[in-house]
C-alpha cells in the first residue's frame, strides 16, 4: 500500500481569467491529520473541491492511492472511502436529523433498490446513523426535522454524515465556521476521538489556528493559489516567509 | 389491531369505507334504484375522481418526492389512453394482455424521456418533458394516422367488454376504480417510504449533497420518473376505458397543468393530498359550473389563488402544520422555496 493515500499532481483550476489553483502537488500521507490553511482567497476550498470532485480541474491530476480519480463522477468518490463536509451547511433541510445521518450509512450499503421494504426497517443503518449521532452528541434531537436546528447543531450534523458515511478519508472543509467559540473545543475532542480509534486520514481546511496548531501532524500553506510552504507545526510557525504572508497579518487575530 | 391504529389511519379507514357504501347511501337518500338515475351519475362523478386521483399521486412521485417539475405529465396519462384504446379496437387484445402492454410501454417511455431529459434539471427538464407531450399530441392529431388514431376526432368507441362497461356496469366499473386508486395508493406509500423512496426525498432536497454520499441519483430519478409514468398510464388506461374514447386532449398541456393544480391545492408531497385535491377540482368543478355556467373555470382561478394564498401548503400540509398560523406557514414556504432554488 502507498504512504500517500492522496495525492495531486500539478493540479490547476482557473476561474475565466483567474488561476484559483495554481500547479499544486499535494501529498497527503496514510493514516495523518493534513491540514490547509492560507488567507482568504488563496485557494484552499477550489482545491478541496477540485480533490473531492465536486469541481473538475482545468489540468493536473488527483490520485487515491494508486488510482488515477480526476475524472471519476462525484458519486463514486463515496464509495472509494472519501467523505466531506461542507463550509456551508450543506444538509437535506426537509428531512429529520436521523434520516439525514441515515442516508449517509444507506449509501454505502447495498440496500438503495428495494423498494418494498419500509426504510425504517434497515436496523443496521439506523443503528450507524444513532452511533454517529451519539458521537457529535445530537443522538436527542435524532427526530427532529433538519432545517430547525440551531445553526451550531447543524454544522454537528454535517459531521456526523460524514462519520456515518464511514469513508475512509474525511475532507474538512472548515468545521468550525459559523461554531459558537464554545463549541470548538468539544469539536477538537470529537476530531480527536475519532483519529485515536481509527486509521482515518483528515484533510482539513480551518481558520481557526488552534484547532490546526493542535491537531495537524503536517500543514500546507496556499498564497494566491500556489503552496507556500509545506512542513510540521512547529517548522510552519517558524518560517519566515509564511510569516511574511499570512500569519504576521491574521495568526494573533485567528479567523478574519 | 384496531385499537393500534393513529387518527390518519382512522380517517382513511373511515374515508375507504364511506366510499364503499356510497352508492347505496345515495340510493337510499334519493330513492332511486342504485344502478339509475343520481345514483348512477354520482357513481360517475367518482369514478372520474379516482381515475383523476391515480393521476396526481403519480405526478406527487415526480414532483413533491423526487423534486422533478415535469410539464409532460400528460404525455404518460395519454399514451396509456391511446395505447389500451388502440389494442382494443385496432388489434383486438384482450383486456389483460392490452394492460399489460399499457405498462411496458409506460416503462420504455419514461426511460427514453428520463434518459434523454434528466441531465437537464429544474425548469430546462420541464421544457423538454413539454416538448415531448406536445410531439405526442401533434402525433395524436397528425391526420397520417387517422385509421388508427382518429386524428383530431379522437379515437371513438373503444370496445370495452362487456362485464365491465361504464354504462351498463356501472357500479361494479365504481368498485373497480375505486380498487385501483386504493391499490395504487398502497404501492405508492410503500415505494416513497422504501429506502429507494428516502433517497429520491434526499435529491429533492438537496441534489448534490445526494451525489457526494455516493448516490448516482440519475438512476434514482429515473425509477422516479418510471413509477410515476406507470401509474399515470394505468389511470390514463382506465380513463380511456371509462370514458369509451381517447382523444388528443389527454395528451394536451391542461392534461398536466390539472394534475399540477390537484397536487398543489391537496398538498405537495403527501400523495393522499393530490387525491383529495383530484376530489376538490372534480366537484367544485362540477358545482360551479351547475351554478355559474360555461365562465366557471374563471372562479375556479380566484378559489384556485385564495387556496394558495391561504394554504401554501396545500390541504394535508397545511392539516399536518394546524397550530400554526397562516403567516407562520407562508414564512416557512417561503423561506424553503427560497432556499431550494
Amino acid at each position: 500500500m502507498s504512504e500517500w493515500i492522496i495525492q495531486t499532481h500539478a493540479l490547476t483550476r482557473d476561474f475565466g481569467s483567474l488561476r484559483a489553483v495554481d500547479h499544486v502537488d499535494l501529498k497527503v500521507r496514510s493514516g495523518s491529520v493534513h491540514a490547509i490553511i492560507g488567507p482568504n482567497g488563496a485557494g484552499k476550498t477550489t482545491l478541496f473541491n477540485l480533490i473531492s470532485g465536486y469541481l473538475k480541474p482545468t489540468s493536473g491530476r488527483v490520485i487515491f492511492r494508486d488510482r488515477d480519480i480526476t475524472h471519476l463522477p462525484l458519486h463514486k468518490m463515496a464509495h472509494l472511502g472519501i467523505g466531506r463536509s461542507f463550509q456551508i451547511t450543506n444538509i437535506f433541510p426537509t428531512l429529520t436529523v436521523l434520516e439525514n445521518v441515515r442516508l449517509a450509512a444507506q449509501a454505502r450499503g447495498g440496500d438503495n433498490f428495494r423498494l418494498w421494504k419500509p426504510a425504517t426497517h434497515l436496523r443496521r443503518y439506523t443503528e450507524q446513523a444513532y452511533t454517529a449521532l451519539q458521537q457529535v452528541g445530537l443522538h436527542e434531537r435524532a427526530l427532529q426535522i433538519a432545517a430547525t436546528l440551531p445553526h451550531g447543531d447543524k454544522r454537528r450534523l454535517e459531521l456526523a454524515i460524514l462519520l456515518a458515511g464511514d469513508a475512509e478519508v474525511l475532507l474538512l472543509d472548515e468545521p468550525t465556521a459559523g461554531m459558537a467559540t464554545e463549541q470548538v473545543p468539544i469539536l477538537l475532542d470529537l476530531l480527536r476521538q475519532i483519529r485515536r480509534g481509527t486509521n482515518k486520514t483528515i484533510l482539513i481546511v480551518e481558520h481557526n489556528m488552534s484547532v490546526v496548531m493542535s491537531l495537524a501532524e503536517t500543514i500546507t500553506v496556499m498564497h494566491q493559489g500556489r503552496v507556500l510552504a509545506e512542513g510540521s507545526p512547529a517548522e510552519i510557525t517558524a518560517n519566515q516567509v509564511v510569516r511574511e504572508a499570512y500569519l504576521g497579518t491574521t495568526f494573533t487575530g485567528g479567523r478574519q | 389491531m384496531l385499537a393500534r391504529l393513529k387518527a390518519p389511519q382512522w380517517a382513511g379507514l373511515s374515508l375507504i369505507g364511506g366510499l364503499v357504501i356510497f352508492p347505496y347511501v345515495i340510493a337510499m337518500l334519493t330513492g332511486q334504484p342504485v344502478d339509475s338515475g343520481v345514483p348512477k351519475f354520482w357513481q360517475g362523478m367518482l369514478i372520474q375522481v379516482f381515475i383523476l386521483a391515480v393521476f396526481a399521486m403519480s405526478y406527487d412521485i415526480l414532483m413533491g418526492y423526487t423534486g422533478i417539475l415535469s410539464f409532460g405529465h400528460a404525455l404518460f396519462f395519454g399514451t396509456g389512453a391511446y395505447t389500451i384504446g388502440i389494442l382494443l379496437k385496432h388489434a383486438g387484445w384482450d383486456l389483460g394482455s392490452a394492460f399489460v402492454a399499457v405498462i411496458v410501454i409506460a416503462i420504455v417511455q419514461s426511460l427514453i424521456v428520463g434518459l434523454l431529459s434528466l441531465r437537464v434539471s429544474g425548469v430546462y427538464f420541464a421544457m423538454v418533458t413539454l416538448a415531448f407531450a406536445q410531439m405526442f399530441f401533434l402525433l395524436a392529431e397528425a391526420t397520417d394516422f387517422r385509421q388508427w388514431t382518429g386524428a383530431e376526432d379522437g379515437l371513438q368507441s373503444i370496445p370495452v367488454p362487456a362485464w365491465i362497461s361504464p354504462t351498463t356496469e356501472r357500479l361494479r366499473f365504481y368498485y373497480l376504480a375505486l380498487g385501483f386508486a386504493i391499490a395504487m395508493y398502497l404501492v405508492a406509500r410503500q415505494i416513497v417510504n422504501s429506502p429507494t423512496g428516502r433517497v429520491m426525498m434526499a435529491i429533492r432536497d438537496n441534489e448534490v449533497r445526494a451525489k457526494v454520499l455516493g448516490y448516482n441519483t440519475l438512476i434514482f430519478k429515473l425509477i422516479a420518473i418510471t413509477v410515476s409514468g406507470i401509474m399515470a398510464a394505468l389511470a390514463g388506461a382506465l380513463n380511456a376505458l371509462w370514458n369509451l374514447n381517447a382523444n388528443p386532449a389527454v395528451l394536451s398541456v391542461a392534461t398536466t397543468i390539472n394534475a399540477l393544480l390537484m397536487t398543489i391545492i391537496g398538498g405537495v408531497g403527501s400523495l393522499i393530498g393530490p387525491m383529495l385535491g383530484a376530489g376538490v377540482i372534480q366537484l367544485l368543478g362540477y358545482w360551479l359550473n351547475v351554478l355559474f355556467g360555461p365562465s366557471w373555470p374563471l372562479l375556479f382561478g380566484i378559489v384556485y389563488i385564495l387556496i394558495v394564498l391561504f394554504l401554501p401548503y396545500g390541504i394535508v400540509g397545511t392539516w399536518r402544520l394546524r397550530g400554526t398560523s397562516w403567516l407562520e406557514q407562508w414564512r416557512r414556504r417561503w423561506q424553503e422555496l427560497t432556499v431550494r432554488s
